[in-house]
């Protein structure tokens, strides 16, 4: 870790991160040494490999993915804002947030269906906006343990799409997802606390 | 005192009544309209202070009267603020609130058994030792042993837990034991924690927690089955019991003096020091909560407190030389107890609504859900370490690891170890429950999963499980066992036989294809065909009946049977149709409307082709065939082959009917009638050989009761037991020169023209109708048309 220094104006554009997320000034700090800590060599961006080096995603099933959603289009770094962009996403929604609903404003970004999108995201691999039934078969492979076999597996997928899917179209679009989804509590699910 | 009462009665009047002289003396303001309120504390003054200086001193003479010490209350506080599991469990589990709420509360309750006891035994020695004897260390020793008899009750209900997977499993061939063992462990730890003192209660909550994961996968579902549904009815019994001791005790006054000011101190101060310890312990517990709990909780928390036996247990076991106040604290916690689970039980249901608590969701478990809920979890664990938090998902995302990579494998069974999935899980319930619900329903509508099932097969291995499906659906509302009812597995046996046709993909035709292996004396035809022969008799039973009312002698019926069976083809299944028919000609025979009992037959040959060409040859009949009948039969044979697969369709009774009645009026123009029909069905090669048939056959006027050929008789079998009377003369005289049957029964043969072929048939039919009319008479009539051919020869 660098030099530790606790002051805001140390953060580039931390006022307009703080706007466009809605983060706290005291979670913009933390978020920003830890960004810090994972940046080995002090490039002042993240690469692939910096994120691999979190020992814990290795193990989890959707690692790689929620890596890979770091980085949107391709790019191979990702910068502090792109870092809390991505973040944000799992802010607690408060009741604030509801309530100064200013139509003209962007939605922010922890609203519930900026999660479901995210969520929705690592699924549509393709960036079709459409989860097709092989795409769900990559999924449930990664997702489900070994012992259940392929042809279990692609069963499973089918069901899956088959539940979700009004259209017909044998792939599950973000509105169906959204739709599938509605008797979840997904603001609570997808959110972490010390994010406030 | 009534004299006093009258005169303090009189003083307001005589106030009364110098108001209105005081008012014109009052200098010349004029009054400010019609006053609708006026304060007249003047008047009413002295007999008020009279009458609130009397209620005092009768409210004085309620003040509780109660000699005890501090240590005695603090005794009586520690066992009458615990809450109760029991009356918790009972009441919430009408409630239905969402899970938050319910397990905070329940939990509670099972969690401050400790407490309690720890409470009561400390304040209970200190009784005994005197409050002079009690020193610093003493209370220190009293915060230590509340850690040693919680944590100690803890330890010892997971050791057992342990002891309790383990064992079960081994249990593979002993699957009686299983709930014994569930049983026994359980109460094992019970008293293995009372041994030392412990808390029982944590002892064997935390045995059930610990080891339901894996007992539940590795005991056979109806071990599991057994040990709910007994603990249920146990926990019932000793409820009952508790509750009605404390009634009895109620109303055995010898056991408790009253005392109202502590009855009713104690009732308000319940409620008001538990809403003061929810709300201030919330506050603390919010400051940690991704979703605080809000005030209406915090009401449900503080009301849900119900207090019930175990209270009265602790205070009926105080020692009274020590505790001289035993009887009033008997007497109050009956009342709380009575109170708090009468009054507050039957109204948190009211208020709950009135609260608009958010109630548990009980909803179908989609695989969707299940899915992204997974996906969820990973999400937030994943990007809990990214952000360097260790937060909720991160240690239960270590303790799954954990779990699974040595306590799964060390206590569940390897079988059941390796379908070890959620979403498998969920998957699977689902399946089983649309391939049910599917059955249930008549097995011809398409699940979810867009597989049709044959309903018969499965309906006999599945059909017990209906009833325990209609009450596990239907489940009884108010019940908890709604939610667990998803979780339970069903019994495998029968999981495995529905989940077989479903899962393994393999589609059941919907046309049987019959095997050719059955011959015609006995026939092994399978549950389907067997069924659809009953059907099929049944109504053509029916019709019979209906036909037999016309009376209509038919007995072109009898030739009917015959030219079907020429057309040999190998098919399976054929058999049964045979059988069919013969059954159907047995009828036939009986009536006379035999014509229908031929178009049954022709129906029953449709499906099996020709192949019943293959139980002809057990047939007696023995066809002479001519050389155009093998013309014939080989053209029929393979023009039947080809078109071995159509469905077999059932020829409308109406048009037997018509037919009918045309053969007996027309001869000739059922011959007509009848090559039209044929030359349709018989392809081309064939015509000729067809009509020389044809015309062989309306050559032969005699008399044909020897000639009918054909009409051998019904195999036996089947007929014997539809008509005893059959007259079977069949005979053997296969002779007669039909080429008819095998072009008949080529026409019959071809399945896809089965409409046309039964009007073929009875076209057929009459041809070989009017020559066996002319010789049979009723008697022979019936006889005539089991035509057998020894196929076997001809083909």
């Amino acid at each position: 870790m660098g030099s530790r220094s606790s002051h805001a104006a140390v953060i580039p554009d931390g006022d307009s991160i703080r706007r466009e997320t809605g983060f706290s000034q005291a979670s913009l700090l933390r978020l920003h040494h830890r960004f810090r800590a994972l940046d080995r060599n002090k490039k002042g961006y993240l690469s692939r490999m910096d994120l691999q080096q979190i020992g814990a995603l290795a193990v989890n099933p959707l690692g790689d993915r929620i890596i890979e959603s770091f980085f949107p289009d391709g790019s191979q770094r990702v910068d502090f804002p792109g870092f809390v962009r991505v973040l944000a996403h799992f802010r607690p929604v408060e009741d604030e947030d509801t309530e100064t609903q200013d139509p003209k404003k962007p939605e922010p970004l922890n609203s519930r269906r900026n999660k479901l999108h995210y969520a929705f995201q690592l699924y549509d691999l393709d960036r079709d906006g459409k989860t097709s039934r092989h795409e769900m078969l990559q999924v449930l492979r990664l997702m489900v343990g070994v012992q259940v076999t392929e042809e279990q597996l692609e069963n499973i997928a089918d069901r899956t799409v088959q539940e979700a899917d009004e259209d017909g179209d044998g792939a599950v679009s973000f509105v169906e997802f959204t739709k599938s989804l509605e008797k979840m509590d997904v603001e609570q699910k997808m959110s972490i606390r010390i994010l406030k | 005192m009534l004299r006093a009462a009258l005169s303090l009665l009189a003083l307001p009047l005589a106030g009364a009544a110098e108001e209105p002289t005081q008012k014109p003396e009052s200098p010349g303001e004029p009054p400010p309209g019609l006053e609708l309120f006026r304060w007249q504390w003047h008047e009413v003054e002295a007999p008020y202070l009279v009458a609130l200086w009397i209620l005092v001193a009768s409210l004085a003479k309620i003040a509780p009267r109660v000699q005890a010490g501090l240590l005695d209350f603090l005794l009586f506080g520690s066992l009458i603020s615990a809450v109760d599991p029991v009356a918790v469990l009972a009441v919430f589990e009408e409630v239905h609130v969402n899970e938050t709420l319910f397990i905070i509360v329940f939990g509670e309750s099972l969690l401050n058994d400790a407490v309690t006891v720890v409470l009561y035994k400390v304040c209970n020695s200190f009784v005994e030792m005197g409050s002079a004897n009690v020193q610093a260390t003493d209370y220190l020793k009293g915060v230590a042993s509340l850690f040693v008899v919680s944590l100690g009750g803890a330890a010892v209900g997971l050791v057992f837990a342990f002891l309790l997977a383990l064992t079960t499993r081994f249990t593979k061939r002993v699957r009686i034991i299983e709930p014994l063992l569930v049983f026994l462990l359980a109460y094992a730890a019970y008293l293995t924690a009372e041994m030392a003192s412990l808390s029982a209660i944590l002892a064997v909550t935390m045995c059930g927690l610990g080891c339901k994961k894996y007992v539940e996968a590795n005991i056979s579902h109806k071990s599991r089955t057994t040990v709910k549904y007994t603990m249920k009815t146990l926990a019932s019994c000793a409820e009952t019991v508790i509750f009605m001791l404390l009634g009895i005790s109620a109303v055995d006054s010898s056991k408790w003096a009253w005392d109202s000011g502590l009855v009713l101190g104690t009732l308000i101060f319940i409620l008001f020091f538990r809403a003061l310890g929810v709300v201030l312990q919330t506050w603390v517990l919010n400051q940690f909560r991704l979703v605080p709990l809000d005030k209406i909780d915090q009401v449900v928390m503080s009301y849900g407190g119900l207090r019930g036996a175990v209270a009265f247990a602790l205070v009926i076991l105080l020692d009274r030389t020590k505790v001289p106040a035993k009887d009033y604290f008997v007497a109050t916690t009956i009342v709380v107890v009575f109170f708090t689970v009468i009054v507050q039980g039957l109204t948190i249901k009211p208020l709950v609504k009135w609260l608009k608590v958010k109630r548990s969701e009980h909803h179908k478990p989609t695989l969707n859900q299940e899915l992204h809920e997974h996906t969820f979890d990973h999400i937030l664990a994943a990007v809990e370490d990214v952000v360097g938090h260790h937060g909720y998902h991160y240690w239960r995302d270590r303790w799954e690891q954990f779990d699974k990579k040595y306590l799964s494998q060390l206590l569940m069974r390897r079988s059941a170890y390796r379908i070890r999935d959620q979403i498998w899980d969920v998957y699977y319930r689902l399946n089983i429950r649309d391939a049910i619900s599917f059955v249930d329903q008549g097995g011809h509508v398409l699940s979810s999963t867009g597989l049709t099932l044959p309903s018969m097969p499965s309906r006999n291995s599945v059909a017990e499980t209906s009833v325990t499906n209609l009450l596990r659906e239907s489940g009884s509302g108010a019940c908890l066992d709604l939610q667990v009812i998803d979780t339970v597995r069903s019994g495998r046996d029968r999981e495995d036989a529905v989940m077989h046709h479903l899962l393994c993909g393999g589609l059941y035709k919907p046309r049987r294809r019959y095997k050719a292996s059955c011959s015609r004396h006995f026939i092994s035809e399978d549950a389907q065909e067997r069924q659809d022969k009953e059907v099929f008799q049944q109504n053509m039973k029916r019709r019979l009946e209906s036909f037999k009312s016309t009376k209509h002698n038919i007995y072109f019926t009898k030739s009917k049977p015959r030219p079907r069976k020429t057309g040999r083809r190998k098919k399976d299944g054929v058999a049964n149709a045979e059988a069919t028919n013969g059954k159907h000609r047995g009828l036939g025979f009986q009536d006379t409307a035999a014509v229908i009992l031929t178009v049954e037959s022709e129906e029953e040959e449709e499906e099996s082709d020709s192949s019943e060409t293959e139980k002809e040859d057990d047939e007696g009949i023995i066809f002479v065939a001519r050389a155009t009948n093998e013309v014939l039969q080989e053209g029929k044979v393979s023009g039947s082959l080809e078109v071995c697969p159509s469905p077999r369709i059932i020829p409308p009774s109406p048009t037997c009917a018509e037919k009918e009645l045309p053969w007996k009026s027309g001869q000739g123009d059922l011959a007509v009638y009848v090559s039209s029909e044929t030359t349709k069905i018989v392809p081309v090669d064939m015509q000729t050989g067809w009509n020389q048939s044809i015309s062989s056959l309306e050559s032969l006027a005699s008399p044909p009761c020897n000639q009918a050929p054909i009409l051998t008789c019904l195999p036996p079998h089947p007929r014997g037991t539809e008509e005893p009377q059959v007259p079977l003369h069949l005979p053997s005289d296969p002779r007669s020169s039909f080429a008819f049957p095998p072009s008949l029964a080529k026409a019959g043969r071809s399945r896809s023209e089965s409409s046309a072929d039964l009007p073929q048939q009875q076209e057929l039919q009459p041809l070989m109708g009017h020559k066996d009319h002319t010789h049979l008479s009723p008697g022979t009539a019936t006889s005539h048309w089991c035509i057998q051919f020894n196929r076997g020869s001809r083909l």
